[in-house]
């Protein structure tokens, strides 16, 4: 019998290493106890309450990522603090900040401004914090299934509406198969190589092991388990339904933070697991497969949407398809390409559904894109901002989009599947022409009689919203820190 | 003799029950969750037996986790069915169909 006794230690060095993930727990729990005896009037006292400690925990990470006293790995290699990691949390908290202060007026006149969004979206954003921490396949697996199960809820927070039930419903079905997909890959990758600790499969792998083909048949569920969760074609069927089915709130969350956490999920299983040479090609050549139909299922049904929320869920679909052709490249290009390409996607899409909230108003959603009928002669301003958001989308020159584009190709091209870029570059034109189409509703058409008036937003709300949409602009031109902060990340990771 | 091969097959034919399951049910809601259930506890049957084979205690670990996880899971996959029945009075799988294109 083999000696399994473990000397179970928990030491100093390992609660500092993941101080941010304790706090901001600490104050998730608290948000919820004090949350009980708030009255409803006095609700935007936990709205603040959440900012605060996502703020707080942000300066957690920044501090934790510049001390080089801190350790890298804690408690026995189930929890790793890289460079990768703090880039990705503080774009995850920085994009759920965003989506909080979005969400608030497209909530309130709702009946949906609750404790429960901002507990629900806290304890998720410690899943996907400890998901993009994971030196394991365990607290890989727990990091995901808060993130999800907390996702499940978010999306049946309306819960008068039988389309939020029917995509909440759609969405647990799908969710939790995906799960159950990805755990028996884990199965077998543990069968084959006897380890749950990603650096010991890594480990592993690159010796002789006695069933080779076991690990590779278990990689093969895990990449299907990371397509569902990415949203990528052709496991994308959740993607539309759960955009257009949950409050228009929900979705800014939904949409914006998760797709950096699938990231760094992809980054630690793929890259960290199975980042061997020969096990590159398996996991490539099925990326492939899954990028170049998420690229072309996601621009041409995008087309043929009228609805605008659906339209950007097919969207996200191709943009995954992008992110996917930087994993492809694999290295530490590829892997920096995809990571810029992630935390950028995030805040555009983030300030895509707030213009959508800015002009919702309680009894009419702003879904439809006829809604945007002429939206320049009501008010230029907001049309401009629009504007700038889908051309980012696009990848028009000059705004970050573009620059995220590019990295991507570059990095398939230098890893010789020329290709793949070809498809990616077409695709691309393909999917500039829906966004154009927006632009062309919002300048060059009439408003209907019944135009909608902008919606009640505060001043804070759009300096917010004006500053995020200019941070693309801004990163479109001088994105070269945040591009070169990506790339020192993955090399020192 | 019943060897490792003879588990994995057994969580193997659970495994593609629990996918079938999802696939061809088109007319009830608990089913799904059933099979659902049912997919993890075939995983389950994996972990264990690799555990056992391997001598590394670290796959019956997993297992524990992964049972408290389903438990949440089902119940917050309850919780929305029960909310899918007030608001459209159906769970027949046929009429989750509002949302196309």
């Amino acid at each position: 019998m083999v000696d399994n006794t473990v000397a179970i230690a928990i030491s100093m060095a390992d609660v500092r290493a993941m101080l941010p993930e304790l706090f901001l727990l600490a104050a998730a729990f608290t948000i919820l106890m004090a949350d009980l005896f708030i009255a409803q009037a006095q609700r935007s006292v936990t709205h603040w309450l959440a900012i605060a400690s996502l703020l707080l925990t942000g300066a957690l990470v920044w501090r934790a990522s510049g001390d080089d006293s801190l350790a890298r790995s804690a408690f026995g290699g189930m929890y790793i603090a890289d460079q990768v990691a703090a880039v990705c949390k503080l774009f995850i908290l920085g994009s759920t900040l965003l989506a909080y202060v979005y969400a608030r007026p497209h909530l309130k006149p709702r009946g949906l401004f609750q404790g429960e969004f901002y507990t629900l979206t806290l304890f998720a954003v410690i899943g996907m914090m400890l998901l993009v921490s994971a030196g394991n396949l365990l607290s890989a697996y727990l990091g995901l299934e808060m993130l999800a199960l907390c996702s499940y809820a978010l999306v049946a927070l309306n819960r008068d509406s039988p389309l939020s039930s029917e995509a909440a419903m759609k969405y647990f079905v799908l969710g939790a198969l995906a799960s159950g997909l990805l755990l028996y890959g884990m199965s077998m990758v543990y069968g084959a190589t006897g380890s749950l600790d990603l650096g010991g499969i890594r480990a592993m792998s690159s010796s002789n092991l006695l069933h080779p083909d076991l690990l590779v048949f278990g990689l093969v569920f895990i990449v299907v388990g990371i397509a569902f969760k990415f949203g990528a074609a052709p496991f994308h069927a959740w993607v539309p339904d759960v955009y257009q089915g949950s409050p228009t709130g929900v979705t800014l969350f939904v949409a914006s933070a998760p797709k950096v956490a699938a990231f760094g999920m992809a980054y630690r299983l793929l890259d960290n697991g199975f980042g061997t040479p020969a096990l590159w090609p398996n996991w490539a050549a099925m990326l492939s497969v899954l990028a170049v139909l998420s690229l072309v299922i996601g621009n041409v049904v995008a087309i043929a949407q009228t609805n605008l929320k659906r339209m950007l869920a097919y969207s996200t679909v191709s943009h995954v398809g992008f992110l996917l052709l930087g994993i492809i490249g694999g290295g530490a290009d590829g892997f920096a390409a995809s990571l810029f390409y992630a935390t950028t996607y995030s805040i555009t899409v983030v300030a895509a559904f707030g213009l959508i909230v800015l002009l919702s108003r309680a009894g009419f959603e702003a879904e439809e894109i006829d809604d945007f009928r002429g939206l320049n002669q009501r008010s230029p301003f907001h049309a401009f901002l629009m504007l700038v958001v889908m051309a980012s989308f696009a990848g028009v020159p000059l705004f970050v989009g573009f620059l995220a584009k590019l990295q991507v190709l570059k990095a398939v091209i230098r890893a010789d599947a020329l290709w793949l870029a070809i498809v990616g570059g077409l695709c691309a034109v393909v999917g500039a022409f829906y966004y154009l189409r927006v632009i062309k509703v919002m300048y060059f058409d009439k408003p209907v009689a019944d135009a909608p008036v902008l919606g009640a937003t505060d001043a804070g709300f759009r300096l917010v919203l004006s500053g995020n949409v200019l941070a693309l602009i801004a990163l479109g031109i001088f994105g070269g820190p945040l591009l070169t902060w990506c790339m020192r990340a993955v090399a020192a990771s | 003799m019943i060897t490792l091969g003879h588990y994995l097959v057994l969580g193997a034919i659970l495994f593609c029950v629990s996918v079938a399951g999802i696939f061809i049910n088109r007319k009830n809601v608990i089913i799904l969750l059933m099979a659902l259930e049912l997919m993890l506890l075939a995983v389950n049957m994996n972990f264990v037996a690799f555990s056992a084979f391997l001598g590394d205690a670290a796959g019956q670990i997993f297992v524990f986790f992964i049972l408290t996880v389903a438990a949440a899971e089902s119940a917050i996959g309850l919780a929305i069915l029960v909310l899918l029945f007030r608001n459209r009075a159906t769970i027949n799988v046929e009429e989750l169909d509002t949302m196309k294109g």
